[in-house]
């Protein structure tokens, strides 16, 4: 027995491609949308699973360093070290701001880390790590900076010794990575007329600057321009040791707020990015509701333009069931060809985008059996009109 | 059936069947390399000798290894400031004076009391001298009584009456001894209260304690200054060094005398040669720093005091020593090791390390050498993970 819809899409080859092409693209705006939505969620995890810190320590009733500003003593560390089960401590200082190369100024999220303790950047691509405790910088690449390269942030300049990958802010902006006393400087330094400004402000007050007490002027201008805060402390734990615990131990002892690496990625996922995550989300639902009616009209009209031969077929006897495999075969076909190249399509341009687009395999996997479901039941409807032609159309023509 | 055959082969077709083929190898092609299923891209280097020469950088601001602070030793008016900041000073010379106010006046009333002292002194002496007269007289009218008391010439009461006499010039003698004593100390602390005074007045000029340049003038004339408030700062310019802040954790092998480059924010190309001249017992607790001076050997001609400088020291180092790119150093369940792409996948190996440099670190134990490791990864490895050497960075 010949199998009709193989002989039909013979016939029609090149719109049938061209339709199936159609779809493809169709299909990959839907995957590529899937895949802005992931990557936002992604760029919100990312610099949590580089760190690899088990308990973030915050200012006492924040959300953190990301999703609300907080201020701790750096040396709160000390103090954290000494708790049973916890095995490394580290310090970090995160702020957003410009920095510039090469004449052009472009946002970074510079974060601040002491070598050798969580925080600092998990792998590199090129480069090597910070040796130095001050003025080097480990880079995104994203970033367009290279090993050698000299970005100016406040007033010194930092050499870029390494770059790393995927390592962005929840915003999505590349970070680099800087000593943490650099960083704590960055954080807190004036310009210098502000500085100048606060000095003679300070001289011009006498309850600071009184005759006959030398030494009290200079102290309060010492205090006014030397930082001894981070953003957090990020601790790694013991192996077996329950980072609950240590986190409600934390807040409860030393009155600051601790968060567990699940805690912060709700408030990351759940806090910092929801809205705009809400507004993708809700895009791709009726991006994805538009494609799936679109699929069902051209297969429907694709249908309803064959009236004539399915008219032919039922006039020469072809049994209905035969008619029916076709049409959906065709469908099926049609919805095959149009995933393969809107998947291919968005594998392609994926990495075009300005921020991070990850396509999950599973993802696929769903649009895959969603087009399928989609293309059968857009094929019912069309077998239906099919099943209704009046054999006598094919003489009425 | 067969012409069925031949038209199933025509152009069309033909192009149709390479088209499909090439879609489909461009669709592995990219799932394989692009997709979340391509293998992580890694890049390679081999264990390999070499000689390590670590060093340990810090920053720190340009100081006088002394600094001379020069004021008053009591409250008083400037009146005169000599010297400006860049000026060079020699030891002893003069740099400003205090007004004196009453200072002369005083010692003049010093040195009036003085005179007085003496010429009260000449007094006493004098007073000395009579009543010495006195008792001479007295002593010879007893011995002329007794005399001729023992020849019954005079009555026993005479002679009684004589010796008192005697008695009382002694005494007076005495007294007169004891004033011109008294007459002589206060002559002392006549004097001692004028050299006070003379002293103060040499107090009031500012002199220099040393050879050196004048850093700065903090008063001008005209100003009264407080005790131990400074007019001039001074600083030995041959005794400039670098106060430099070093990481306590990698401030473990450093040692007097190990050499270092100093480059100064003005010159940051400009490596000036130095050496750890002293590593201070106090180091600064809340910034965990040591603070390790450095001095310039030989010192520059032009130095800006509170400049930054970068210092760089290089510690002792190890030869042909087996090491691996610092790049490479991974953790993993708190131990350091190396990654390794072992048939295709990753593989984690615990490694010692030693020595540190910026761009290779010592392996101590657990590679040996031309084995090769993972340096460089486009993703965060984990065991097992499919890895593909490739280059990861092209430019």
């Amino acid at each position: 027995m010949i199998n009709l819809a193989g002989r039909d899409i013979v016939h029609h080859l090149k719109s049938y491609l061209l339709t199936g092409l159609g779809l493809g693209l169709l299909i990959g705006v839907t995957l590529t949308m899937a895949g802005v939505y992931r990557g936002m969620v992604d760029d919100a995890k990312v610099l949590l699973r580089a760190v690899d810190a088990d308990v973030w320590v915050v200012q006492q009733d924040t959300l953190g360093p990301f999703a609300e500003p907080s201020s701790v003593p750096d040396d709160l560390y000390r103090a954290l070290l000494g708790l049973p089960g916890v095995a490394q401590a580290g310090n970090v200082a995160y702020l957003t701001m410009q920095v510039s190369h090469a004449g052009q100024s472009q946002r970074v999220m510079v974060a601040g880390f002491e070598p050798g303790k969580p925080g600092g950047p998990a792998f590199l691509v090129a480069g090597r790590p910070i040796a130095r405790a001050h003025y080097e910088a480990v880079a995104d690449a994203r970033t367009g900076l290279w090993v050698g390269d000299v970005v100016r942030i406040r007033r010194n300049d930092y050499t870029v010794v390494g770059l790393t990958r995927r390592m962005v802010s929840s915003n999505g902006d590349p970070m680099l990575f800087i000593p943490l006393k650099d960083a704590q400087e960055a954080q807190f330094l004036k310009d210098n007329d502000a500085i100048v400004e606060d000095r003679r402000r300070l001289a011009a007050n006498p309850a600071i600057n009184r005759p006959g007490q030398l030494g009290v002027l200079e102290a309060v201008q010492t205090i006014q321009t030397s930082s001894h805060k981070v953003n957090a402390v990020l601790l790694r734990l013991q192996h077996g040791t329950d980072a609950r615990a240590v986190a409600n131990t934390i807040a409860r002892w030393q009155r600051f707020t601790a968060y567990t690496r699940d805690d912060m990625e709700e408030i990351l996922v759940a806090k910092l990015i929801a809205t705009a995550a809400k507004q993708i989300g809700l895009f791709l639902v009726i991006l994805a509701v538009v494609s799936a009616a679109i699929v069902a009209f051209i297969i429907y009209t694709m249908t309803l333009g064959k009236i004539k031969e399915i008219a032919v077929l039922k006039l020469i006897g072809t049994k209905n069931r035969t008619i029916a495999a076709m049409i959906m075969q065709e469908a099926l076909g049609l919805g095959i060809i149009g995933f393969l190249v809107g998947k291919f399509a968005a594998t392609l341009w994926a990495p075009a985008f300005p921020k991070y687009v990850l396509l999950e395999t599973g993802d696929a996997g769903r649009a895959f059996v969603l087009t399928l479901v989609v293309c059968a039941l857009a094929s019912v409807l069309a077998i239906r009109a099919a099943l209704r032609i009046d054999p006598a159309e094919a003489i009425g023509g | 059936m067969k012409r069925r055959a031949v038209s199933f082969i025509n152009r069309r077709n033909l192009f149709l069947a390479i088209g499909l083929l090439a879609f489909v190898a461009a669709f592995v092609w990219l799932l394989a390399t692009r997709g979340p299923l391509a293998p992580v891209g890694v890049e390679q280097a081999a264990v390999t000798r070499a000689d390590l020469h670590p060093g340990v950088y810090g920053i720190g601001t340009v100081e006088a290894q002394h600094a001379y602070s020069v004021g008053p030793i009591q409250a008083g008016r400037l009146l005169r400031v000599m010297v400006d900041q860049g000026d060079r000073v020699e030891a002893g010379q003069v740099l400003a004076e205090i007004d004196p106010v009453d200072l002369r006046q005083r010692a003049d009333a010093a040195m009036s009391a003085a005179a007085r002292a003496r010429q009260a002194a000449a007094a006493a002496q004098a007073q000395v001298g009579e009543a010495d007269s006195r008792t001479r007289l007295a002593q010879a009218n007893l011995a002329r009584y007794q005399a001729l008391y023992r020849q019954n010439f005079v009555a026993r009461e005479m002679v009684d009456s004589r010796m008192h006499e005697a008695a009382a010039a002694d005494a007076a003698l005495a007294a007169a001894h004891a004033n011109a004593a008294a007459a002589q100390r206060e002559i002392g602390r006549a004097d001692a209260e004028r050299q006070g005074v003379d002293q103060l007045r040499n107090s009031l000029t500012l002199l220099s304690p040393i050879t050196g340049v004048v850093t700065a003038r903090e008063a001008e004339p005209g100003t009264t200054v407080v005790a131990g408030q400074a007019v001039l700062r001074l600083a030995d310019p041959a005794r400039l060094w670098v106060r430099a802040r070093v990481d306590q954790a990698r401030a473990q092998t450093i040692r007097v005398g190990q050499a270092a480059d100093i480059a100064m924010r003005s010159a940051p190309d400009v490596a000036l040669p130095g050496k750890v001249a002293r590593i201070e017992l106090q180091s600064d607790a809340v910034t965990e720093e040591r603070i390790v001076d450095v001095a310039f050997d030989p010192v520059p001609d032009r130095l800006y005091l509170g400049e930054l400088a970068e210092v760089t020291l290089h510690l002792p180092g190890t030869r042909n020593a087996l090491t691996v790119p610092s790049a490479a150093i991974g953790l993993r369940n708190d131990r350091t090791g190396v990654w390794q792409a072992v048939d295709g996948r990753a593989r984690f190996k615990p490694v010692q390390f030693g020595v540190q440099t910026a761009d290779r670190v010592q392996v101590v134990s657990g590679l040996a050498e031309g084995e090769r490791i993972i340096v460089y990864s486009a993703r965060q490895l984990d065991a097992g993970m499919r890895v593909r050497e490739q280059q990861l960075m092209a430019r």
